[in-house]
């Protein structure tokens, strides 16, 4: 292969004038780690929502949730994103369209829309998995105590369904932070885009994205230690992983 | 026993051979892969108007390519092939580099910028075309000159020496322009369309191309003053490979002082052109015609005057 390899084009500035090449990813990473946070917060609660209403003893509310969870997941996250950025402005009314395009950071809130709601799909599927894998008998016994069944669920049934999909959760936040990079199509200069425009001015591909890989598997690989530790912490002896 | 002798005398063979082939030719890198092989292998772009793009039956057609097609011929005849096969591959900005890297394509044939810092990287042939940066706007926005741009929502495309361009400027003449960076000229334009951007920094003929294909091409207007000196656009080959670019700078250069080199610029900037029969109207810069009488392979702007 006939390529010149230059690991210090890092240190060398970068031709936008200000800091190097490596000021550029560090930018590109905080907004990789703003909208896959921001994403994942909205993933949590609209899954945690419709997860749980599809397990509710109620038709149209599990019809409901079966529909959301089969709309959001099924259409790729590319053309998602192209949707909620292009063609959402155009349906609405010409003057709210003209806000939403003259938004700052529009693509940051959209990809932050667009992502939770394709992530949310799985969450919704992991919380409903993790409330049927419990006895029914818990359900049951809430009852009998005479608690109502929002009650049944914030105290016996969500406590141990969520300790349950905690592992599964956490491939779900590292595909969050993942996706994030879809993003770069709709706008947004996240980690990604800055690798590929350091490619750009310098032609130095490889190590550009040697680079923005080593960053990705550093992140996620924090996430991951975070959320073992947070299993820990949680976890109730006697209960769920290694009996 | 019969073929390990059989072996021995191939291999005696093979070596005379070859022995024979390195006396008549001495041949290395490129020009050594394309004989062995029987084709050449040519990148190109998919809109890259009117350089390299995908007309109505997705055939790679354009200004660039009809240069490279004499290349082809000119590679064809120095090694005496009866033939020679001439392979398409579809490239972007970001996989143009590796590919011309590790052999996949023996020349990139579109519209590359050729400045100092990807010459570490690729060389560059002869340059074919030179632009500079200027920006487009709605003409009902009455925006002619940079300072017109004071506050102003610009967008530019990410990654391209333009939106640093617009960056130094917004900096130097401190204007306060908002700077938004898109994923692709069309987006970029996209923006310019739908209002969420007053005006759009690129290099001047990609701007005319976009214009002559929005929807209505009437409504914009390119600024009378540009940002930068014209750049020059170079066809890409690999780097260290001496014998080759000899052949292509030779090729190339000879296209461009015959008739054919003005024939092939008229046809693609000042005629009708696929798919849609636009006429882009940009009449060859003195720049150009300079670069053209004396063709140069020189990175820097100020080797072409103007």
């Amino acid at each position: 292969m006939n390529y010149t390899w230059n690991w210090g084009i890092f240190l060398e500035p970068s031709p936008e004038g200000v800091g190097t090449y490596f000021d550029m990813l560090l930018v590109g990473l905080k907004w990789t780690i703003a909208t896959g946070a921001c994403a994942w917060v909205w993933a949590l609660v609209c899954g945690s929502l419709i997860g749980v209403i599809r397990t509710l003893p109620n038709r149209w509310t599990v019809g409901f949730g079966n529909a959301y969870v089969e709309l959001f997941r099924n259409i790729p996250l590319l053309v998602q994103l192209f949707l909620w950025y292009f063609v959402l402005p155009e349906l609405v009314p010409a003057s709210i369209g003209l806000w939403l395009k003259q938004l700052p950071n529009a693509s940051f809130f959209t990809a932050v829309v667009g992502i939770g709601f394709f992530m949310s799909a799985r969450v919704a599927e992991q919380v409903r998995a993790g409330i049927i894998a419990l006895p029914r008998g818990q359900s049951m016994a809430g009852l009998a105590l005479g608690l109502t069944t929002a009650q049944t669920y914030r105290y016996v049934l969500l406590p141990m369904a969520f300790r349950i999909i905690l592992p599964p959760l956490t491939s779900e936040f590292l595909n969050t932070i993942k996706n994030t990079s879809v993003a770069l199509t709709i706008g947004l200069i996240e980690l990604t885009a800055r690798a590929r425009a350091i490619q750009e001015f310098s032609f130095q591909v490889f190590e550009a994205f040697t680079a923005a890989t080593l960053i990705y598997l550093m992140l996620n690989l924090l996430i991951t230690a975070a959320m073992r530790w947070l299993e820990r912490w949680v976890k109730i002896p006697g209960y769920g992983q290694g009996k | 026993m019969r073929s390990i002798i059989t072996r021995t005398t191939l291999a005696i063979l093979a070596t005379t051979a070859l022995a024979f082939t390195a006396q008549a030719q001495e041949l290395t890198g490129t020009l050594k892969k394309i004989k062995e092989v029987g084709a050449i292998s040519i990148a190109h772009r998919d809109s890259s108007i009117p350089f390299s793009y995908l007309d109505d039956q997705q055939k790679p057609v354009g200004y660039a390519m009809d240069i490279c097609t004499a290349v082809v011929e000119a590679v064809r005849v120095h090694l005496k092939l009866p033939a020679l096969n001439v392979k398409f591959t579809p490239v972007t900005s970001a996989t143009r580099i590796p590919l011309i890297a590790n052999g996949t394509v023996d020349l990139e044939c579109g519209s590359t910028t050729n400045n100092v810092d990807r010459q570490k990287q690729v060389a560059f042939t002869n340059t074919h075309y030179l632009t500079a940066s200027a920006f487009v706007s709605k003409k009902t926005a009455k925006l002619m000159k940079i300072d017109d741009l004071k506050g102003k929502t610009v967008v530019s495309t990410s990654g391209t020496t333009n939106i640093k361009q617009l960056n130094d400027v917004n900096t130097a003449r401190s204007l306060g322009i908002n700077v938004l960076a898109a994923k692709d000229h069309a987006e970029a334009f996209l923006m310019v369309e739908t209002d969420r951007a007053a005006a759009f920094v690129m290099d001047d003929v990609l701007l005319a191309s976009l214009v002559a294909n929005a929807k209505a091409p009437a409504d914009y207007q390119l600024s009378a003053e540009a940002f930068s000196k014209p750049e020059p656009y170079g066809i890409m080959l690999r780097k260290d490979d001496p014998d080759f670019k000899k052949l292509v700078d030779k090729a190339t250069a000879d296209f461009y002082k015959s008739a054919a080199g003005a024939a092939t610029y008229a046809k693609w900037f000042q005629q009708p052109i696929p798919p849609k029969g636009l006429n882009l109207n940009v009449p060859m810069s003195p720049g150009l015609k300079g670069a053209f009488s004396k063709p140069s392979d020189s990175a820097d702007p100020d080797a072409y005057g103007s």
